[in-house]
């Protein structure tokens, strides 16, 4: 099995700065208080993911799952360690980001295609496919500044979804917009896990885990802390205690 | 609902995935940013098509402002104050000149230190080389000038120049000179402007000294007389002084009666010796900058 993502040792700290002015930072000096404090958001975590692998990763709010997968998504590098990964990552993280207001649908759907990694080549190859997908109608040469919430969502979803991934990421909602758009994501998520892509897939939602994944990842304030089965990860987190069918979020919610 | 036939998306065979190298996820650099120059262009072109946005006369803007400038400098200076009679020639195309690549300057130095805090949203969220906004912000600048460059052109044609070989290399070097500078620059205070907004601050008041510090508002001359030889050697260590002296070379020297007279007067010794070693320098700055920016850039996403 070739490996995809190879995480070793990696350490991300923050630095938090409680004054940002010269003032501030001298009278806090002088009053003997402290002008900064760092944190590991991610601390000496090692692991590898072959291809294939269905990973979720979970975990309590601050616990440090965005930090690693902003690290294996190259947004962040590690301040120690390596992050190494192999072929395109693409996948469901912060769709919609870089929308030009100022643009219509259809030039955004391009640039957004290209900030995610696209040429124009694989993006004419594919338009007819998002644009179905998203179901925009008249409105795609609409400037999205008119777009409602829904419309926006909806068409930085079906970009993300149609970009050929070797490794597929996501950090939110696997579906959004209303019922009938919802279960058409409910069904490009199901290709997608089919085809045997790589997946790492941040979630709180237990239902949704156990539905794509095959390996659980359960980060504790910055440290992995377990790694293993889906339902033994899901008990770990007690995330099955008490009654909480009917709360699953995401896709499992809506399935 | 669904596209009939959808197949998910495509994927590569293991044989294929095991060719490709366990690399760092995101590559950055310039060489990335030539790389994507697709998503480059793109927002070159978006950024410049958002700058008339809901003007009714569009891109004729462009011509109009620089254009009006341009009349003004002309009555200002050569018909109320009549600066430059006798001394300096076509007082107007001589200031015009050097304000086109000083513009040109300041908006890519300017540009490029706001450029990563404007686009934090992308930045904080998305891997793209970083390098590609300050970039963008300089290719921007560029498209921008080329209507200034028309303006400029028109009155120098009614006045008798005509483009010859050494006065557009000039130019060029010129722009050149500007472009790796101004692109050096922004590139270092872009990355010093997210740990410190008041670096943005420092590049505000420094492009103000450029303006004066360039010999359009007055001849170089004027240096030479005032100050003296130590100093008029000081002087020309800005490399700005040198690109602003190269496009008076392209354009203005020809505009006069005896341009090659006018070159002697008005132009140091040796200018396309000093323009080639302050394009040099400005290359090494830039490539500094770069390897500053990289070193430096890891922390960008967690500070803006």
């Amino acid at each position: 099995m070739t490996t995809m993502i190879q995480v070793e040792h990696a350490t991300k700290a923050f630095t938090l700065s409680y004054q940002r002015s010269l003032k501030q930072t001298v009278l806090a000096k002088a009053r003997g208080r402290k002008t900064h404090d760092t944190f590991n958001a991610v601390d000496d975590v090692t692991f590898t993911v072959k291809e294939g692998e269905s990973v979720g990763l979970m975990g309590l709010n601050g616990s440090g799952k965005s930090t690693l997968l902003k690290l294996i998504s190259g947004v962040m590098r590690p301040d120690s360690g390596t992050v190494l990964t192999r072929g395109r990552i693409a996948g469901l993280i912060a769709t919609g980001t870089g929308f030009d207001n100022n643009l219509s649908g259809r030039e955004n759907l391009y640039l957004n295609a290209a900030i995610l990694g696209m040429s124009r080549a694989e993006t004419d190859r594919k338009f007819d496919e998002i644009v179905d997908f998203a179901d925009l109608g008249k409105f795609l040469d609409t400037d999205v500044a008119y777009y409602s919430s829904g419309m926006r969502a909806r068409l930085g979803f079906s970009v993300a979804v149609n970009v050929d991934a070797d490794i597929f990421i996501a950090d939110e909602a696997l579906a959004v917009g209303d019922r009938p758009f919802k279960r058409k994501c409910k069904k490009r998520m199901d290709e997608i896990v089919k085809s045997g892509v790589t997946m790492f897939y941040v979630s709180h939602a237990p239902g949704s885990v156990r539905n794509l994944c095959n390996r659980v990842l359960v980060m504790e304030s910055g440290r992995l802390a377990f790694d293993g089965d889906v339902e033994e990860g899901i008990a770990y987190l007690h995330y099955d205690d008490g009654d909480d069918d009917g709360e699953d979020d995401g896709l499992g919610a809506d399935i | 609902m669904v596209s009939a036939g959808s197949v998910g998306p495509a994927r590569r065979t293991e044989g294929d995935l095991a060719a490709l190298p366990l690399a760092p996820p995101a590559a950055t650099g310039l060489r990335e940013v030539v790389r994507r120059r697709y998503l480059l262009g793109m927002l070159v072109r978006n950024t410049i098509k958002s700058r008339y946005q809901g003007t009714v006369l569009g891109w004729v803007w462009s011509y109009l402002q620089p254009a009006i400038r341009f009349c003004m400098f002309y009555f200002l200076f050569q018909v109320m104050i009549g600066r430059g009679e006798g001394t300096i020639e076509n007082f107007a195309i001589h200031l015009f000149a050097g304000m086109v690549i000083v513009h040109f300057f300041t908006e890519t130095f300017n540009g490029g230190t706001q450029s990563l805090v404007q686009n934090r949203s992308l930045i904080t969220k998305l891997p793209v080389p970083r390098e590609m906004f300050p970039v963008a912000r300089m290719l921007v600048a560029g498209w921008h000038t080329i209507p200034m460059l028309i303006i400029l052109v028109v009155p120098c044609i009614a006045l008798g120049w005509r483009p010859d070989l050494e006065g557009i290399a000039a130019a060029l070097l010129g722009f050149a000179l500007a472009a790796a500078l101004g692109l050096a620059l922004g590139l270092v205070f872009s990355v010093g402007n997210v740990f410190m907004r008041d670096i943005g601050k420092v590049a505000q008041t420094l492009t103000q000294f450029v303006t004066f510090s360039v010999p359009m508002m007055y001849p170089f001359t004027l240096v030479h007389e005032r100050f003296g030889d130590p100093w008029s050697g000081y002087y020309l260590l800005n490399p700005m002084a040198e690109a602003v002296l190269l496009i008076q070379r392209g354009f203005w020297t020809g505009t006069t009666s005896d341009p090659s007279a006018t070159a002697a007067a008005h132009l140091p010794d040796h200018l396309f010796t000093r323009g080639l070693i302050m394009t040099g320098v400005s290359v090494v700055l830039l490539v500094l900058a770069q390897r500053l920016f990289s070193r430096l850039e890891a922390k960008v996403p967690e500070r803006l």
